[in-house]
């Protein structure tokens, strides 16, 4: 167990019915580090979250959480995970407030802990005043800000986010990407965020390039412009999929 | 501390459950509409044709009204149960499941949760439908109205059990219609719940041995039996025999690595 890797990935494959969805995978995230997961669609993004997530069965490899192994300590690994999904997961017909609330019974926490953490997450996000709106009242940009708060409540030490700005405008994604990559920096939390918009990736972070299910380029944003010889990531990612437009 | 947390989780998943059933006012109107449209129209155009000889645990004649409200009650928690597999496949394609499904605890544990949740939901929907048949002159002896509670969580439970069964078996909501025509439907109209098993026989005997043998029957004769202070051991069995398959098949049907979410490459 090596608790300086909050993810690691090891040699995973998936196929369903046959066909191969992810062959041998390989790579680790550390704490404090945001990792963006740039690929197509159909390059294998969502498959790796379901199977982190244990919501697949991993058949072949080994995926590890903060050092718990998913299949054989799952609710240990589970645990150390905050999760938000590419589709809106909030009961529209609840309010914020009941919507985390129900959050924190699934994670066992007390009434009092409950009450202070919603409140330090959605203050953070400029969302507290609004708890007591019912969640269709919102608009996508603050959907998904209530669903980051939701996953942080936990205080996890790995968030995964799946591809969380699609539908939404300007403004609110680079918010939302702007509050991530700050969460990863100043909480030390590990984030590994799914995409395939480009402008989403900052300098600073870790690039993984899947395509057609295997990694084609892992580390940081220079390694990856070193590795494929280009000047932009459009470039590099355009060389990695060999055409195929992010 | 780990029991607590269960105990909070579960609490969760039943208050969450029941919140959405009260404040769905349309939800909650169909669901008593349903049963009291058979009650009082139906019930009440067969009475004069059905004849009805005294069987246990009626100690009289009575009127059919009074003979198929247990089958009526249980026909609210048949659709209860199915209703609760709906908002699961709806669940999973809206992806609302997967939070449950990504949260700290075993999942045998958060179906339970989710099918006592069910269950907490039909049994307050009997409660109101019993209420109405009773100014309507459908009136159990008192103590009925407790006995009946425990056979209704049975009850509900495995039926909820079996909706959680076919949930999983479901790939898209469109598919659920098929559950109206090949397992509601069957499920219902051969059953003890509109004829007694003497009356059926004398149509036919494969349908006798089917309506014997099938589960929503016994539950139908369990809450019958129940409602009027009697226990009824066989029916007791036999549901809790299948409540116990389908739950089972129901957990293996979830289990990531067993059962058919594998197959059908969606949680």
């Amino acid at each position: 167990m090596n608790s300086s890797i909050a993810l690691s990935v090891e040699d995973l494959s998936f196929s369903y019915s046959g066909k191969k969805a992810l062959s041998h995978v390989n790579f680790k995230i550390k704490p404090g580090e945001c990792t963006v997961l740039l690929g197509p669609n159909g390059a294998g993004k969502s498959t790796l979250f379901s199977l982190i997530t244990r919501l697949y069965d991993t058949r072949e490899g080994r995926i590890e959480l903060c050092g718990f192994d998913i299949k054989r300590q799952t609710l240990l690994a589970l645990a150390k995970l905050g999760v938000v999904f590419q589709q809106t997961t909030l009961d529209m017909d609840l309010s914020v407030m009941q919507n985390l609330r129900y959050h924190t019974s699934l994670h066992g926490m007390g009434c009092k802990q409950a009450e202070q953490r919603i409140r330090e997450e959605l203050e953070r996000l400029n969302m507290y005043d609004r708890r007591f709106e019912k969640v269709r009242q919102l608009n996508g940009g603050h959907r998904r800000r209530v669903e980051i708060a939701r996953a942080l409540l936990h205080k996890p030490s790995v968030l995964l986010l799946d591809e969380p700005t699609v539908g939404l405008d300007v403004p609110s994604r680079l918010s939302i990407v702007e509050y991530v990559h700050r969460l990863a920096a100043e909480e030390h939390l590990a984030v590994l965020w799914a995409s395939h918009l480009i402008d989403e990736i900052y300098p600073d972070d870790h690039l993984i390039v899947l395509h057609k299910g295997q990694v084609k380029a892992n580390g940081t944003v220079d390694d990856v412009l070193k590795i494929t010889n280009t000047p932009t990531v459009k470039d590099a990612f355009y060389t990695l999929t060999q055409g195929e437009t992010a | 501390m780990k029991l607590l947390h269960y105990w909070r989780a579960m609490w969760g998943i039943i208050w969450r459950e029941l919140w959405r059933f009260v404040t769905q006012r349309e939800r909650f109107i169909s669901a008593l509409v349903r049963p009291l449209v058979w009650l009082f129209v139906f019930a009440a155009g067969f009475r004069a044709a059905l004849g009805l000889a005294i069987t246990p645990p009626y100690e009289t004649y009575i009127l059919y009204e009074v003979y198929i409200t247990p089958g009526l009650i249980g026909m609210i928690q048949l659709f209860n149960g199915m209703q609760s597999s709906l908002s699961m496949v709806y669940d999973r394609e809206m992806g609302s499941m997967r939070i449950l499904m990504v949260c700290p605890l075993p999942r045998w544990f958060l179906l339970l949760s989710k099918l006592l949740a069910g269950t907490g939901v039909s049994v307050l929907q009997v409660y109101v439908f019993l209420a109405i048949a009773w100014f309507y002159d459908i009136q159990a002896p008192w103590q009925g109205y407790l006995w009946i509670m425990p056979a209704l969580l049975l009850s509900g439970l495995m039926l909820g059990a079996l909706g959680l069964l076919l949930s999983s078996f479901i790939k898209q909501l469109e598919n659920f219609a098929g559950v109206m025509n090949f397992v509601i439907f069957p499920m219902f109209f051969m059953s003890t719940a509109l004829y007694p098993l003497w009356k059926i026989k004398e149509s036919s005997a494969l349908l006798h041995n089917l309506a014997q043998y099938n589960p929503f029957s016994q539950a139908v004769e369990l809450i019958r039996f129940a409602l009027y202070g009697q226990f009824n051991s066989q029916a007791l069995i036999y549901t809790l025999l299948a409540f116990s398959v389908f739950m089972a098949a129901a957990i293996i049907g979830y289990n990531p690595s067993k059962g058919m979410m594998m197959r059908k490459g969606g949680a």
